[in-house]
């Protein structure tokens, strides 16, 4: 018998057990209000079919369509399976091998989290196209006839970029599992005689399979909706098509058509996700109890350095080393005093927005523990869509409403009170960040759960038995298992919020600018170079939360 | 001591309120797809002469628009600024914005550039015209942008992708002129003449043909006047298109005041004052664009590159058409 059924014959138990109290339980009740809420936006996407935008179908279905639905299959399978590759081979090597550097690449290796994926392509188009320094070199040394060098603008230079962006999302969640699951499981396994190899395959890899599933659902949710890495490399693909409809035959309701797909299949994607998932139960032996790490020989350590070592440069070093000779060459004319103010809205907006995340994200969590039914599974699933959509296109659908709140409101304040208000909603910094929160539950979600997951639920019993249940239970018992799914999720949406454009864009308060803000305006009338210096800044502000709360959990469960 | 708390709150949130809904100063709001730093310098100056606040904030055009649609008639914004005419005319047949019958306007602002209702007006010309590497290309082989779909330059030509809106508006005022099957057939003829994908940017297809990636291609003016303020040693070289014919394509960067504007009569002097002489000059030459009042020299980088023939027919022509210019380049398979 294997662990992985052990562990799946110790959860089942307890699945489909609802008790009238549960029922009314109020941790269910706020799960269906936060899948109510972003549903109002999503349910704004979806009314577009009620405006008929057929001639815009037939002409991208006659035109452009099939050649975008290629594009994005090959981008979504390459991303996906590149960065589940990368992540879990990088996560293996730095949670369970030494070898050299291993303790430096364990929290390196995320770095490229904190640079946008659109900057690093930009960056790779400037350094490596045909006008770039080193085609310019190669040329010059080597005769015509021997040139050759392989398209960047194409479809391997976009996925190999989005792959160096997105990995880390895999790295991150499968690292905690792997790090969770202890020496034990090792153990175990050589104990029933598999090798190493073996015992990866058959034992480590299954058990951390909600992680990595998690990691590369964010992955592909972000690849899918991603515009401005596409557009970097003029790569055309389902978003394209979104933004032609809107801004070229200005029909936002065919654009809104086609994002709705995107959540359908986002939708889809989910589910299966769960449902395979959702057959097996995962329990944690005790964190922490790691003896030794397996120590690679010979010329695997120096394989296993040169891969990591290679990623962290391509993903992170060389952007952030160009970015760095940009902004140097830039900073006399570009800098002035309002740098600090961009700076402070960016990590006021990113903190504020990460802790409400990772608020929601958690009770979500724990009320999917609570209560396994069907309705609130589903309504889990609904509140984490909004990462599916491109972000224009659910920004407008947060804003809409927020417009009818709004003009309800100055009306019932002049109706009763004779006040002119003005906006009460729009504006705001409160919409601004419950439109982060829509936007980023699922990043926030994701880690979290599978945190949750992993905690036996013979614990809960205990704690029931303890007389310790509902917000105590999960205060006192949870939160402090929960530690390092937390501080992923918290570290994740705070990082994706600072590189977040369009919600931040169109629901930014008058005077709100931020360095993601300062970038699109640098950005939108080519002056990519000039943009260096507040996206020099961003990475720096994001790299803040990935020093400060990722790399103590290492240190934590070392040795 | 509750209840003293909680009556000073009352106080201050109604005190917010207030501060949200009473206009101190005479303050005018702008919804801008022009950047924070080409309109801000102008912004300021006009706070500086007259006391007159402004407040603004930048987007894409296309959601600026939605944002108005949106936001209907409880809008705080009084004037909206684009980059192209295409979304100005969008934004007038949405009914976002407001005819100005203006004296002042209508004698700064040239006919073909702005509304013939006067919805908006042109603040600044951007022409797109064709670039050369001189090291491979005589000027006596250019001519007209059809003439680029010649196939004696087959593997010679770059361009920016077909998603920018400069790139659309030029397809469509070419549809207006000469028809959509003549049009379509040029398109194609540049498709099949392409040296390699269509750029994401005017800069770097510039820089492509400077590097003999190809030797000719279409880009707006200014961006070859940055590149060159740059780079001056870069084999590059400005060749006005159709000069016998039509005349080069121009767009605009202008400004219409909003249908629901709060502030109307302060939007209507905005707007007359940014089209004035003495704005002219700050609004064109920040980003080396041509000013549209014809009593104003463009800045001395500019002026160098000679004077042309513009295009006279209407630049509203190219929202008219822009979704069939969109189609058609979807058709050609450019990019």
């Amino acid at each position: 018998m294997s662990t992985e059924a052990a562990a799946s014959a110790m959860g089942r138990e307890s699945a489909w057990r609802p008790s009238p109290a549960a029922r009314l339980s109020g941790w269910r009740l706020a799960t269906f209000l936060v899948a109510a809420l972003i549903l109002v936006p999503i349910g704004i996407v979806f009314s577009a079919f009620l405006s008929p935008a057929s001639d815009v179908w037939d002409h991208l279905v006659a035109t452009t369509l099939p050649r975008l639905l290629i594009n994005t299959f090959w981008l979504v399978l390459g991303v996906g399976a590149g960065a589940a590759l990368l992540g879990v081979t990088l996560a293996w090597l730095t949670a369970v091998c030494e070898f050299p550097g291993h303790r430096i690449f364990s929290w390196a290796l995320l770095l490229p989290l904190a640079i946008p994926a659109y900057v690093t392509a930009f960056v790779v188009i400037s350094l490596f196209d045909f006008t770039g320094p080193v085609q310019t070199w190669l040329r010059s040394i080597l005769p015509p006839a021997w040139f050759w060098f392989p398209p960047v603008r194409g479809r391997l230079g976009v996925t190999l970029v989005m792959v160096l962006a997105f990995y880390p999302y895999v790295y991150l969640l499968a690292r905690n599992a792997f790090m969770s699951q202890g020496k034990r499981t090792l153990e175990a396994a050589q104990s029933l005689r598999l090798n190493r190899v073996q015992g990866f395959f058959r034992v480590a890899l299954p058990m951390a399979r909600p992680w990595i599933a998690s990691g590369a659902m964010l992955a592909l949710m972000e690849t899918l909706a991603d515009f401005g890495t596409v557009a970097v490399f003029n790569y055309d693909t389902f978003t394209t098509a979104i933004y032609k409809a809107w801004f070229g035959l200005f029909s936002l309701p065919a654009a809104s058509q086609l994002a709705s797909l995107l959540v359908l299949i986002a939708f889809v994607l989910l589910l299966g996700e769960q449902q395979s998932r959702s057959r097996r139960r995962f329990a944690e032996t005790r964190p922490g109890v790691r003896t030794e790490r397996i120590r690679l020989q010979g010329h695997r350590r120096w394989l296993a350095f040169s891969l990591a070592a290679l990623v962290l440069f391509a993903g992170f070093l060389l952007p952030l080393g160009q970015l760095l000779l940009w902004a140097a060459a830039l900073v006399a004319q570009e800098f002035d005093k309002r740098y600090l103010e961009f700076l402070w809205h960016s990590l006021f907006l990113s903190a504020t927005a990460a802790l409400l995340t990772g608020a929601t994200a958690l009770m979500l969590a724990y009320a999917s523990r609570l209560h396994q039914d069907t309705a609130t599974r589903l309504a889990v699933r609904i509140a984490t869509l909004g990462y599916a959509l491109p972000g224009a296109v659910l920004a407008v659908g947060i804003f809409i409403p927020v417009i009818w709140l709004d003009n309800w409101l100055t009306g019932l304040a002049r109706r009763f009170v004779d006040l002119e208000t003005g906006w009460l909603v729009q504006g705001t910094l409160v919409a601004m960040l419950v439109a982060y929160v829509a936007r980023f539950l699922a990043v926030g979600h994701g880690p979290i759960d599978s945190a949750m997951h992993r905690i036996t639920r013979s614990i809960d019993e205990a704690a029931r038995s303890l007389g310790v249940s509902g917000a105590a239970m999960l205060r006192r018992v949870h939160i402090p298992m929960l530690r390092g799914g937390l501080l992923t999720a918290l570290a994740l949406v705070f990082v994706d919020v600072m590189k977040e454009m369009p919600i931040t864009l169109m629901m930014r308060p008058f005077g709100w600018e931020t360095l993601a803000v300062r970038i699109f305006e640098l950005t939108s009338e080519g002056e990519w170079e000039r943009a260096a210096l507040p996206a020099v800044t961003l990475v720096a502000a994001g790299l803040i939360p990935i020093i400060l709360l990722l790399r103590p959990t290492d240190q934590g469960s070392k040795e | 001591m509750i209840s003293n708390i909680s009556a000073r709150l009352l106080i201050a949130l109604i005190g917010a309120i207030g501060c949200l809904s009473t206009a101190g100063a005479e303050e005018i709001v702008v919804y801008s797809a022009r950047i924070e730093q080409l309109v801000k310098p102008l912004f300021d100056a006009y706070t500086q002469e007259t006391g007159v606040k402004i407040k603004f904030v930048t987007d894409k055009e296309g959601v600026l628009l939605e944002r108005l649609k949106a936001e209907g008639a409880n809008t705080p914004a009084d004037l909206l600024i684009t980059v192209d005419a295409g979304n100005l005319w969008q934004a007038a047949r949405e009914e976002l914005l407001k005819p100005v019958p203006s004296a002042t306007l209508a004698g700064n602002v040239p006919a073909h550039l702005r509304d013939p209702d006067n919805h908006w007006f042109g603040l600044s010309i951007r022409a797109r015209t064709i670039f050369y590497n001189p090291q491979r290309v005589k000027p006596a082989e250019l001519s007209t942008y059809a003439d680029l779909a010649d196939p004696r330059w087959r593997g010679r030509l770059c361009l920016r992708t077909s998603k920018k809106v400069y790139n659309q508006s030029l397809v469509a005022m070419m549809i207006a002129e000469q028809g959509e099957a003549k049009t379509e057939k040029i398109v194609k003829g540049w498709v099949a003449n392409l040296a390699t994908a269509p750029f994401p940017d005017d800069t770097k297809m510039l820089e492509a043909i400077a590097a003999g990636q190809c030797d000719v291609g279409i880009a707006n003016t200014y961006y070859y006047g940055r590149l060159l303020e740059k780079r001056p040693e870069l084999p590059l070289a400005l060749f006005w298109a159709d000069q016998q014919g039509r005349g080069v394509h121009i767009n605009i960067s202008g400004a219409g005041v909003i249908r629901y504007a709060k502030n109307e009569p302060g939007a209507v002097k905005l707007l007359e004052w940014l089209s004035s002489a003495k704005a002219q000059n700050l609004f064109a030459d920040a980003n080396l664009e041509f000013p549209v009042n014809p009593a104003v020299k463009p800045a001395t980088a500019v002026a160098a590159w000679g004077d042309f023939k513009q295009d006279p027919l209407n630049v509203a022509k190219a929202g008219e058409f822009q979704a069939a210019a969109v189609k058609l380049m979807d058709r050609a398979d450019y990019r």
